[in-house]
């Protein structure tokens, strides 16, 4: 029998990943390719916070959940929960591993990969199941310019996932989940590493950009700050949040956490506008799932071109503050 | 203290253009210091100026062209420079990167207190290549890291920029760090240091030198390859061409759902 196993992260404040529930649908989606493999999840963290998941976990269609508590596991720790993850993982066998794209879990991923000796593929934005059975792994490379389906030789065949890429499911599946608990085995690991402070961002654009209904993204086309300072007037009459390109951000012109992009963050609002932005491949990734695009850009044979709903060819100097001001007096 | 910086030739992806068979057109591509490893070279030298007695070594795996890069890291003010070339490194993956830089070190430059990488590569982008060469090592990782902080005594403060917030972790060395885009002023340089980079021996060691065999490295080290290679393709319909301004801010209140 088959098993898919997900990796199912806990943030800062002890809450569980949303990209779980991500993985958990596509998971289902792969898991009926495999002769109904079992979707499981593995689970590290205090002693006492699993108890808090159980409901999402049964909701979520996840035949088992391994769950390893401990008090030393309040914080995430690279050697614990790697040192954690390899022993159940050597223990249940799976043949599928995935982890979100996270910090954390392209921190522990390789981690675990180079301990059990397998091929682990990096921040994938498409998985499927081949004609052999194989799990099919396709990311962008070479900054987004190519698109690689990646195929894995050894067992556990893993990857991580880039979180929102994949949409978790539109309602509940229940399932009779078994949650088997394992005592973790590092009571003789001292850490190299210790937890010092943690400071809360005080910047939230990260937060805001995520649940964002109306995006205004502006790219190297903005030229400077006042074409930035702009931007953000438009974005402001029309209620939208603020976003930059790669491009923008290498100007200094906006800060790295706003960076749409592979290297940046994906997003999926309602609309996204992009000012400015040729549409680098690079920067497509991380906007292309957004409900409605619009590009204002000087180049008619500008690559953003191709993948919107609606565009306009000319200066974003010129069009922004009509924008503007017709946006204004209708709202 | 003796840093060791991994860093990696890579295409200037702002260059790459498309051949009419959909491969990625690689000739006439400049080549450049990864990014992210310019920005580790820049935290060791940082170390340098603040601690007595650190001797940066940077090391790289690539073709041998990839010594022209290793010269440049010499000019910024690296101390030695290794290479590690071998026509039987070429198709590697993460992993048998990881272990083949894991075994240079090991066997030829063991001595180090702390391993600098660039957290991405901008080719690649896995991120995977640092943490598995500290696998391979047993030594502690720190990643995502944008400031090194106090360093004394045998450990180092690192702070981590993860998706909630700064996180300050504490390690003792020896260690690996992944280093994103620092904080501070960017290393120009100077004309010693072009003299210094054209005199410096630049070491190379081949894939025997290291004691691997051509069934741990490159493609037959590899336990994933690449099946299948293709341009981007997006599902969206036709673009629609607004000519004025009120037809594009009525597509803009239709499409975002703005009252009037």
């Amino acid at each position: 029998m088959s098993n898919i196993l997900l990796y199912a992260e806990v943030t800062k404040e002890n809450f569980l990943h949303t990209v779980l529930f991500e993985l958990a649908y596509k998971a289902q989606e792969l898991a009926k390719k495999l002769d109904n493999a079992d979707v499981s999840a593995l689970l590290i963290c205090k002693t006492g916070l699993a108890e808090e998941f159980k409901e999402a976990f049964i909701n979520s269609g996840f035949n088992y959940v391994y769950i390893a508590e401990d008090d030393r596991l309040s914080n995430y720790s690279t050697e614990l929960y790697s040192k954690i993850a390899v022993d159940i993982i050597n223990e249940i066998k799976p043949e599928i591993i995935l982890i979100g794209a996270t910090t954390q879990g392209r921190d522990l991923a390789p981690r675990i990969s180079s301990a059990l000796h397998t091929g682990l593929t990096a921040d994938c934005t498409g998985l499927d199941i081949n004609e052999k059975g194989q799990l099919a792994a396709t990311r962008p490379t070479f900054g987004g310019k190519l698109m690689a389906t990646i195929l894995c030789k050894t067992m556990p065949q893993m990857a991580t996932v880039r979180p929102k890429v994949f949409k978790p499911a539109p309602e509940n599946i229940v399932k009779d989940t078994k949650f088997i608990y394992i005592k973790p085995d590092i009571d003789h690991i001292e850490t190299k590493v210790k937890f010092v402070e943690f400071v809360k961002g005080l910047n939230t654009a990260i937060n805001e950009l995520d649940s964002a209904e109306i995006i205004v993204a502006g790219g190297r086309g903005m030229k400077n700050e006042a074409g930035f300072e702009l931007l953000k007037n438009f974005a402001e009459t029309i209620g939208a949040c603020v976003a930059a390109s790669r491009g923008a951000v290498e100007m200094g012109l906006a800060p790295v956490d706003i960076q749409i992009g592979q290297t940046g963050k994906t997003v999926t609002p309602k609309l996204y506008i992009a000012c400015g932005i040729s549409g680098a491949i690079q920067h497509i990734v991380g906007m292309q799932e957004s409900d409605k695009i619009i590009a204002i850009n000087t180049d008619e044979k500008a690559p953003i071109f191709d993948i919107c709903d609606c565009g306009y060819v000319g200066d974003v100097f010129e069009i922004l503050p009509k924008l503007t001001n017709i946006l204004k007096s209708a709202s | 203290m003796k840093v060791l910086v991994c860093i990696k030739q890579v295409p200037d992806t702002n260059d790459i253009k498309w051949t009419e068979n959909n491969t990625i057109q690689r000739e006439g591509v400049e080549s450049i210091i990864n990014p992210y490893d310019v920005y580790a070279i820049e935290e060791a030298l940082k170390l340098k100026k603040s601690l007595p007695d650190v001797e940066i070594t940077v090391l790289t795996m690539g073709p041998l062209q990839a010594e022209t890069m290793l010269r440049k890291a010499i000019a910024l003010g690296c101390d030695k420079a290794v290479l590690i070339s071998d026509k039987k490194f070429a198709g590697a993956d993460t992993y048998a990167t990881g272990k083949t830089l894991a075994a240079a070190i090991k066997t030829k430059l063991p001595d180090f207190d702390l391993i600098l990488c660039g957290q991405f590569a901008i080719d690649g982008d896995t991120a995977q290549t640092g943490p598995s060469i500290a696998s391979r090592l047993e030594i502690p990782q720190i990643t995502f890291v944008k400031e090194l902080k106090e360093c004394n005594n045998g450990s180092i403060c690192a702070v981590r920029e993860i998706e909630e917030g700064l996180e300050t972790l504490k390690v003792e060395l020896p260690a690996l760090i992944c280093i994103l885009k620092g904080v501070g002023e960017t290393t120009r340089p100077k004309i010693n240091g072009f003299i210094k980079a054209k005199n410096t021996e630049i070491i190379i060691y081949s894939m025997e030198d290291i004691g691997l065999t051509p069934e741990e490295t490159g493609i037959k080290g590899s336990p994933t390859f690449v099946s299948k290679a293709f341009c981007p393709v997006h599902n969206r319909g036709e673009c629609e061409i607004c000519n004025d301004c009120s037809s594009l801010a009525d597509k803009i209140k239709e499409f975002g759902g703005i009252d009037e």
